[in-house]
This record gives C-alpha cells, sequence and structure tokens, in this order.
C-alpha cells in the first residue's frame, strides 16, 4: 500500500513539476518523495520507475492517440525504431523511468542515513 | 573517546554516503546525458518528454483553432475564418492590420521554416546545423556573406524603410511575428527548433529584406563565368562558339521574333583591350561556386477573351522552385477596406506575391538574366590590403565575418572589398573546390544595390488595370521577373521587369580583368525598353524562361535560357480556342516532352539495328512505340534519358575529360541543335581513336551503353518513368521521415509539368477573370508546417497527380458557410 502511495504520489509531483519546471524537474520530485517517506533502496527505485514509465507512456500515449500517430510514426524512423509508436512510446517511457527510478534511489539513502543516525543515538 | 569508535563512525557513514553518491552521480549522470545534444541526436531527456518535447508537436487531428485573442499590436478589431484546408481568410480594417495578422499567422504556421530560410540567406548555418561534412556548410556560409548577403538586405531595408508604406506595414507584419513568438511555451516551438536544440530569435524588419534578397539569390544568383572562361582556355573560338551558341533556331521568345524595339537609349562601349586582354585571354580558375538550383524557373500565361470559352481572359502560373516541406509558399484571401486579394504568399515576407484581386490577376516566371559578374583583382602582396586600379595602388576595404560553428569556436573570415564588389574568392577561399586559388575575384553583382521589390507586391494588392500594375512594377528591380497581368475588363499584358544592366556583347560572359574601371558595367537599360506586350493580336502571352527577345534586340543577354517550355506553351496556346479553365488544368499539367519529339526521329534514324541483341531490340521497340509523354508508367522517357545521356558522353567526354578545371558541359538543346543541322558536327569525332566517328556510330553506340543500365533499372523497379525519377516533397532538412517521398507524378524538365526530384512546379495557378472569378490552385505542400499536423501536407497526393482545388474567396455574407471550419476573433489588446 504504501509502496502505491509513494508511487502515485511521485506521479502526481511529476506531472505537476513538469507544467513548471524543465523537464528533468520530475528527478527532485522523486528524490523529495522518497527522501521524505521511508522506503527500502530497491522499493524506492521502483516506485519512481513505476511512476515515471506510467507518467510518461500515459501522457505520451494520450497526446499520441488524438494524433492518430502522425508525428510518432516519423520521430519512430528518425530515431529509428522502424516507424513504430509503440516502441517510442516505451522508449519515452523508459528515458523517464530511468531518471524516476535513479532519483528516487538517491533520495532514499538520504533517509537511510537518518534513520541510522537515529537509531545510533538511541543506543 | 578511543580512536576505535571514530573509526567505526567514519566506516558506517562512508558505507552510507558513498552508495549516495553513487546514485546522485548517476542520477546526475544520466540528466546530463539527456539534457544534451550528442551529435545529431537532440538532447533526449528534452526531446521525449511528453510535457516538453516532441510529443507537444502531436497536434490533435480535430483540433479546434478557433477562438478568442487580445493581440497588443492590432488597431481594430478583425476577424480570421479558416476553411477546411486550413486556408486563412483573414477580415481587418487596415492594411497594418493585415500584415500584422499576416505576420501572426506565418509565425504560427510556419515559424520555424521562415527563421530557417533566413538564416540560410544570412549565411548563419553552420550556427544552427554545425560546419557539415567536409566544413561544407561553413563554405555556404562564408559563400553567402562574402557575396554580401547581408548588406544587400541592409540596403533594401534602407530604401523599403525610406517608403512609409512599406515601413508602416513591415513593422505590422514584424510585430505580428513576434507576438506570437512571445506567446510561445517551450513546448510549442515547433519541431524542427527540438531537433536541433535552439530557440527562435526576434524577428525583425531585417528579416524580411533577407528573405527577399534570398529570393534574389534563388532567381538572379546563377551564373557560368568561371566555367566558360576556364572553356575559353580550352577550346578554340570556333568550338566555343560550337559548344556554347548564343543563340538558339528552335528558339520562340517571350516577345515574338519581328518585335521592334526602341532605339537603345544607352549604347555600351566594349573597351578597346577587349580583344586581347578579354576575349583572347586563357587564365584560368579553380574555384567552385555555390549556386541555386539551376532549373529554378516557371510558366506563366494569360489568353485574352477572344480565346476562351467565357469571353474573359484567364491567367495561369506555375513557378518552379525547390519542392520543401514545409513549403515556400502559404496560401490566403486578405480582405481590408481598400482591397480583397487571394493567393500564395512567403512566410517570411508581407503582401500577396502570386494571386488575384477583384479586378484584376498576376503572376510571374524569372527572366534568368545574368546580373552576377566577376572581375580579376591584381593584389599587392598577400595581405590583400592593396590592389592594382587605374594605374595606381587603392586602398581595399574590409570587412570581418564572424561565421559561428556550433561545436565549434568563432571562424573570423576577412574580405576585402573593392570597387566592383566584395573579393568572393582569394587564396583563403575558393569556394567549394578542394583546389587553392592563387588569384582572387571580386563578384559585382545587381542584387547588391538598394531596391524595394515589395513595393510592387504591395501596389499590386489593390491594383485595378494597366496602368496600376505598369506603376507597381516599377519598385522592381531584381530578380528580373516576367510579370504577367489580366484584367476583369478585358486587358492582357506581360513586362520582362527588373533593373537589367546595358552589355557590350560578350560582356560578363566570362571573367573580365579588373584592373581599370573599363569592364564595369556601364549603364542600366531602360525600363521602357524592358520587352513586353499589351493586348497581343495573337491573344496571349506566355513565358517560360526562355529567350525574351530575338536577336533584334540592341542589348547582349547572354545564353542561359531554356527554349523547351516555352516552345510548346506557344505552340498549344496557338491552336487551343474557347479555352476554359479545364483546359488549363490539362494544359498546365501536360506531360509532352517537345524535346524529345524533335530527338526521336534523329535517334531513330541513326541507330544502326543490326548492333542490338535482343534485349536491346526491345527496349528500342518500346521507345519507337513511345507517345513522347512524361507519364507516370511510361518506360520511354526512362530510355531516352539514358541514351541521351550516354550521347553526350560519347560526344563531348573526350574533349572535356582531358581538362581537370571546373566546366559546364553544352545544354541539351545545344547539342540536339547541333546534330539536326550539321550530321557531321565537329564534336562526333573521339579525338582519342585514330577513325573518325560517324553521327551513327556515336547514336548506335550511346545506345548499346544504355541498355546495361536499363536492364539494371528494370531490376530495381526504377524503368518506368515516375519511379525513375521519384519526386519527392523534401523536408528543408532533408530528412526522409518529414518529406513525402517516391511521388507518383510525371513531367520532367522540357515538360510544361516540370516536376523533377526535388523541383518542380511549386504552386499552380490558374484565373478566369469572369464577373465572379472563378480560380484554381494546389502546391505542394499544406496550411501547416508542423509535420505532426494533419495538414502539413494536405495538398501534396492531389497535386502529384493533377488535381486542384477551387479558390474560394469567400464573401462577407458566407462566414456561416460549411468550408469555415474555425473562426479566430480578434481584438486589440494591451498585452
Amino acid at each position: 500500500m504504501k509502496f502505491v502511495i509513494i508511487t502515485l504520489l511521485i506521479a502526481l509531483l511529476s506531472f505537476l513539476s513538469g507544467l513548471y519546471l524543465p523537464w528533468w524537474g520530475f528527478a527532485v520530485a522523486a528524490f523529495l518523495v522518497s527522501a521524505l517517506i521511508q522506503q527500502r533502496p530497491g522499493l524506492a527505485f521502483l516506485a519512481g520507475f513505476t511512476a515515471l514509465f506510467l507518467l510518461w507512456a500515459g501522457l505520451s500515449w494520450s497526446m499520441d492517440a488524438p494524433n492518430n500517430s502522425i508525428l510518432s510514426k516519423k520521430i519512430a524512423e528518425i530515431l529509428p525504431l522502424d516507424g513504430s509508436s509503440v516502441a517510442l512510446i516505451l522508449v519515452t517511457a523508459l528515458v523517464g523511468a530511468l531518471v524516476g527510478g535513479l532519483a528516487a534511489l538517491t533520495g532514499s539513502y538520504v533517509h537511510k542515513r537518518r534513520s541510522q543516525y537515529l537509531e545510533e543515538e538511541v543506543v | 573517546m578511543g580512536l576505535w569508535p571514530i573509526l567505526k563512525k567514519t566506516l558506517l557513514l562512508s558505507m552510507r554516503i558513498i552508495p549516495f553518491l553513487i546514485s546522485l552521480l548517476l542520477t546526475a549522470g544520466l540528466i546530463y546525458f539527456l539534457d544534451n545534444q550528442w551529435g545529431k541526436i537532440p538532447p533526449l531527456g528534452k526531446f521525449l518528454s511528453p510535457q516538453h518535447g516532441f510529443w507537444q508537436n502531436a497536434e490533435p487531428v480535430d483540433k479546434n483553432f478557433s477562438g478568442e485573442l487580445s493581440l497588443p499590436g492590432l488597431k481594430d478589431r478583425a476577424s480570421v475564418y479558416l476553411d477546411q484546408y486550413l486556408i486563412p481568410h483573414v477580415y481587418s480594417k487596415s492594411e497594418a492590420d493585415a500584415c500584422y495578422i499576416q505576420g501572426y499567422l506565418h509565425a504560427k504556421f510556419r515559424l520555424w521554416q521562415m527563421e530557417f530560410q533566413t538564416f540560410a540567406a544570412a549565411g548563419r548555418l553552420s550556427e544552427i546545423l554545425g560546419p557539415g561534412d567536409n566544413d561544407a556548410l561553413v563554405k555556404y556560409d562564408r559563400s553567402m556573406r562574402r557575396l554580401g548577403m547581408v548588406d544587400a538586405a541592409q540596403r533594401a531595408l534602407a530604401k523599403m524603410e525610406g517608403d512609409s508604406v512599406i515601413k508602416k506595414d513591415c513593422d505590422a507584419y514584424t510585430s505580428g511575428v513576434n507576438d506570437y513568438i512571445k506567446s510561445l511555451k517551450a513546448g510549442d516551438l515547433p519541431l524542427e527548433y527540438k531537433l536541433l536544440n535552439y530557440q527562435p530569435e526576434p524577428w525583425s524588419n531585417l528579416k524580411i529584406a533577407l528573405f527577399v534578397k534570398y529570393m534574389a539569390f534563388d532567381l538572379a544568383g546563377a551564373d557560368n563565368d568561371f566555367e566558360m572562361t576556364n572553356a575559353k582556355s580550352i577550346f578554340s573560338k570556333t568550338d566555343l562558339a560550337k559548344l556554347y551558341p548564343s543563340a538558339i533556331d528552335s528558339a520562340d521568345p517571350i516577345v515574338p521574333k519581328g518585335t521592334n524595339f526602341l532605339p537603345p537609349g544607352f549604347v555600351p562601349k566594349a573597351p578597346p583591350t577587349a580583344d586581347s586582354l578579354y576575349f583572347s585571354n586563357r587564365d584560368t580558375l579553380t574555384a567552385t561556386e555555390m549556386k541555386p538550383e539551376k532549373s529554378n524557373g516557371s510558366n506563366n500565361w494569360a489568353v485574352s477573351g477572344s480565346k476562351t470559352l467565357s469571353g474573359r481572359p484567364i491567367l495561369c502560373n506555375d513557378p518552379h522552385l525547390s519542392t520543401n516541406l514545409p513549403a515556400i509558399w502559404y496560401q490566403m484571401q486578405i480582405r481590408t477596406d481598400k482591397y480583397n486579394v487571394y493567393g500564395v504568399s512567403f512566410p517570411g515576407a508581407p503582401y500577396i506575391v502570386i494571386g488575384f484581386n477583384d479586378s484584376c490577376a498576376w503572376g510571374v516566371t524569372n527572366a534568368g538574366r545574368d546580373v552576377r559578374d566577376y572581375y580579376t583583382i591584381k593584389f599587392k602582396d598577400d595581405t590583400r590590403r592593396e590592389y592594382w586600379f587605374d594605374s595606381a595602388w587603392k586602398m581595399a576595404d574590409r570587412r570581418i565575418d564572424t561565421i559561428r560553428i556550433k561545436g565549434r569556436p568563432d571562424y573570423y573570415d576577412t574580405v576585402a572589398l573593392t570597387v566592383f564588389g566584395p573579393v568572393m574568392y582569394d587564396p583563403t577561399f575558393n569556394g567549394f573546390s578542394n583546389v587553392t586559388s592563387s588569384q582572387s575575384y571580386a563578384v559585382h553583382w545587381k542584387a547588391v544595390d538598394s531596391s524595394n521589390e515589395l513595393g510592387t507586391f504591395q501596389a499590386m494588392q489593390s491594383a485595378t488595370d494597366y496602368d496600376d500594375y505598369k506603376h507597381a512594377l516599377e519598385h522592381f528591380r531584381c530578380p528580373g521577373q516576367n510579370f504577367i497581368f489580366a484584367t476583369k475588363s478585358g486587358h492582357i499584358a506581360i513586362w520582362q521587369q527588373g533593373e537589367f544592366p546595358a552589355k557590350w556583347k560578350g560582356q560578363g560572359l566570362y571573367v573580365m580583368p579588373g584592373e581599370d574601371s573599363s569592364y564595369m558595367w556601364q549603364g542600366s537599360i531602360r525600363t521602357e525598353e524592358n520587352p513586353n506586350m499589351l493586348d497581343p493580336d495573337r491573344g496571349f502571352v506566355s513565358s517560360a524562361n526562355q529567350l525574351p527577345v530575338d536577336t533584334s534586340y540592341p542589348y547582349f543577354l547572354g545564353s542561359d535560357f531554356p527554349p523547351y517550355r516555352g516552345l510548346i506553351i506557344n505552340r498549344r496556346l496557338s491552336q487551343m480556342h474557347a479555352i476554359t479553365p479545364s483546359d488549363m488544368i490539362k494544359l498546365q499539367t501536360d506531360n509532352y516532352d517537345v524535346f524529345a519529339e524533335m530527338a526521336k526521329p534523329l535517334l531513330l534514324r541513326n541507330i544502326d539495328m543490326s548492333k542490338l541483341d535482343e534485349e536491346g531490340r526491345k527496349y528500342l521497340n518500346i521507345f519507337k512505340l513511345w507517345n513522347l509523354r512524361n507519364d507516370t508508367t511510361e518506360q520511354g522517357p526512362v530510355i531516352f534519358k539514358y541514351w541521351w545521356m550516354h550521347l553526350q558522353g560519347e560526344v563531348y567526354d573526350d574533349e572535356f575529360s582531358k581538362s581537370s578545371l571546373p566546366l559546364m558541359r553544352p545544354f541539351e538543346s545545344t547539342l540536339l541543335e547541333a546534330l539536326l543541322k550539321d550530321t557531321s558536327y565537329s564534336f562526333i569525332d573521339n579525338i582519342n581513336t585514330p577513325e573518325k566517328e560517324t553521327i551513327g556510330q556515336v547514336i548506335t553506340q550511346a545506345f548499346l551503353k544504355s541498355v546495361p543500365d536499363l536492364i539494371q533499372a528494370n531490376k530495381d523497379d526504377k524503368i518506368t518513368w515516375a519511379k525513375y525519377k521519384d519526386t519527392w516533397a523534401r523536408h528543408l532538412l532533408r530528412i526522409p521521415a518529414l518529406s513525402r517521398t517516391h511521388l507518383p507524378i510525371g513531367g520532367g524538365t522540357h515538360c510544361i509539368n516540370a516536376a523533377k526530384q526535388f523541383h518542380g512546379p511549386s504552386w499552380r495557378m490558374i484565373v478566369q477573370l469572369t464577373k465572379k472569378t472563378e480560380a484554381y490552385g494546389i502546391y505542394p505542400g499544406g496550411q501547416s508546417g508542423n509535420p505532426g499536423s494533419p495538414y502539413y501536407d494536405t495538398f501534396v497526393d492531389k497535386w502529384a497527380v493533377g488535381e486542384y482545388l477551387p479558390l474560394w474567396v469567400m464573401d462577407m455574407d458566407e462566414i456561416k458557410d460549411k468550408r469555415i471550419k474555425w473562426t479566430m476573433h480578434l481584438k486589440p489588446g494591451d498585452q
């Protein structure tokens, strides 16, 4: 449940950051969420990865469908992805997901460091 | 505290910090990688981001363009009605508002293209594209700068801004463009900015002038002076005349043969040294010039009511330019309180360039006159500070051009400026040649003189009669154009308009001596002496870049005028009666090849059938049965193309391959006329063999060489004409995915339908000047410049198969018409 909430929170904040910040703004969002809410590094990476994968795949699909894939087919030839719109959506999602996952992973170490300090003080 | 706890703490800390640092470094590194351009790959993070990158350009196919806009530069309320093809019908009170809206719309639909073209004009391509293969783009930029494109634009701007109306209109146009640019968010940038990773600059009136000069370069920036100079060093005078004749027999000039011309207002005199220092000079040159597309040309014609079914004139025009995407043209209707005009405009400049209003119609073809000449400059030393002129060392001005190159330090180009003009080639720059030049050559080009060509188009918007048209033309100096004109009151006219140098015979054919003023242009031809016709008895006027006049014209014109399209147009028009617009559609898309008509009997007469094998006989038979039409599925034109190409090789290769200098092969028309006239044309003989070849031998040999090519073409599925020719509407960046490739269109160089691979009829227009105008048109593109829009290539398929769309001049009471899909209500706003 916590994982789902974190994932959704990263996705939501990433979307909002995209409205105002440069393209990499979502990395800050993923980092902050992951730094503030405790999670194991592996899970944090997965949350950031999943959030951005779903967000970028969803957003690009939501623009590709009303466009009848006119543009995505052309870009998928330039990149080159053999003209496949689906492949282009997947690549888009993967790029976002990698950055999102790594940013969340980085955030999780901030958190862990802090919790271990606390542990030590208690001991 | 002992040493151990400190060590333990440090160890623990580092066990936590190290993964953090590694992870942080990886994240930052990945972002850095994705935020930057690597070679030709755009910054992938920015490019792929759905909220910033190219996905934003994926325009919904049912996008709603309607809306209410508050625009700071507008004076009064105005409306833009967009029809089902995204063609705007603009309604504004004043001309300035119309120009403002035109600028706004050009930017909204064509921003990247209009800015890119001005970068090309100003020699700034390396700045956005990098140096190019073998520094080709740096060489391109240096060529444009040296030629003086920016100076030319600045001089034109001063003249334009000296005309209060043009100044006001350009200011309005520019602020329309800029108000659109200001409204752009990063995600809204046209796709190409994202691909190339740069941002638009503010627009300016100078950019309008640069665009105008770009058209001057495209249409009046060609000459063969260097190639001809080299030819003069290799061939005898007799041979030169045979290879590059100054006139051809089959020519049918724009103004018919036998026309009387005004006595010359100015008689240019050849310098006394012309024979010794110029015509007999055998210097050679190595510079490889940058030239505009050779076949930039066009057709236009107008017939009077006596030849039409309606009894009213019909005017037709199809300018042949590069078939680019986004297209060079943007179609629109503009109605103000003073005029109502429909036609095509250039994104990058105000006004309608080719079109019609409620009283008349007009169109243009290129005059193709030689207005660019070169002079050899003798510098005192390598610093190129002083040059020998009028028996003394004269100081040269200098200009240092800064050429920005993406991914490299700036390049500074020092250009010496002489009385003739800038030094185009010297030991530091030899065009695209790999050989260093030991000499220096200055260029003198008509297009750098100040002029106000936009004044012509401004005046044509509201022109009503012949006098208005004549006045409008007065502004037009360069590039020389054949302005065709027809009115609802029944007149038809043509003027070859421009300010042309009055040249003595042979002046500027070759690079000229630059040690004194005697070889400079001595004066200009008076406007009233320019070739023209008003309501001729034959009932039509026409032009297709052919020689404008016969040899009785008192000035030297050069010889680079393609004859065949003009020939077939005039032949057809003479034969036609009771013409309708649909007859004109058939004529404008006619694939008949008059060059082949003249060449085919010559080839068949001279081929030795006994030398052919079975394959050869098969192809010869197809050629025999060919109907001389360059239609899409014909094999005849492919056979003819190869045959003629090999024939040129058989005839000229032996002489021309002896020299490594830049040379120009004789025109196709030259060889054809020579062989028709003289079956023992001296170049038929192969100088490398002891025997004396005959016309039959070379024609047969050329055919035998074609057979393997044809067999290969058949294997590659390129044996039919359209597949062989392979016409594209090609994206300006030459990216195939953004182009429309392999279009099923016939025609070719010598056909009225002059569609070639990347070049052709860029706008076909037919206007019947009946009480209610009946007009048709089509261009190979679409109204939107966005490759992600369904309107990017709307017209391409129709254009290829020769279909037209009715040009709808919308009336005020048709606002509710179902053809209107969207309405933009514009009102003046204060930011």
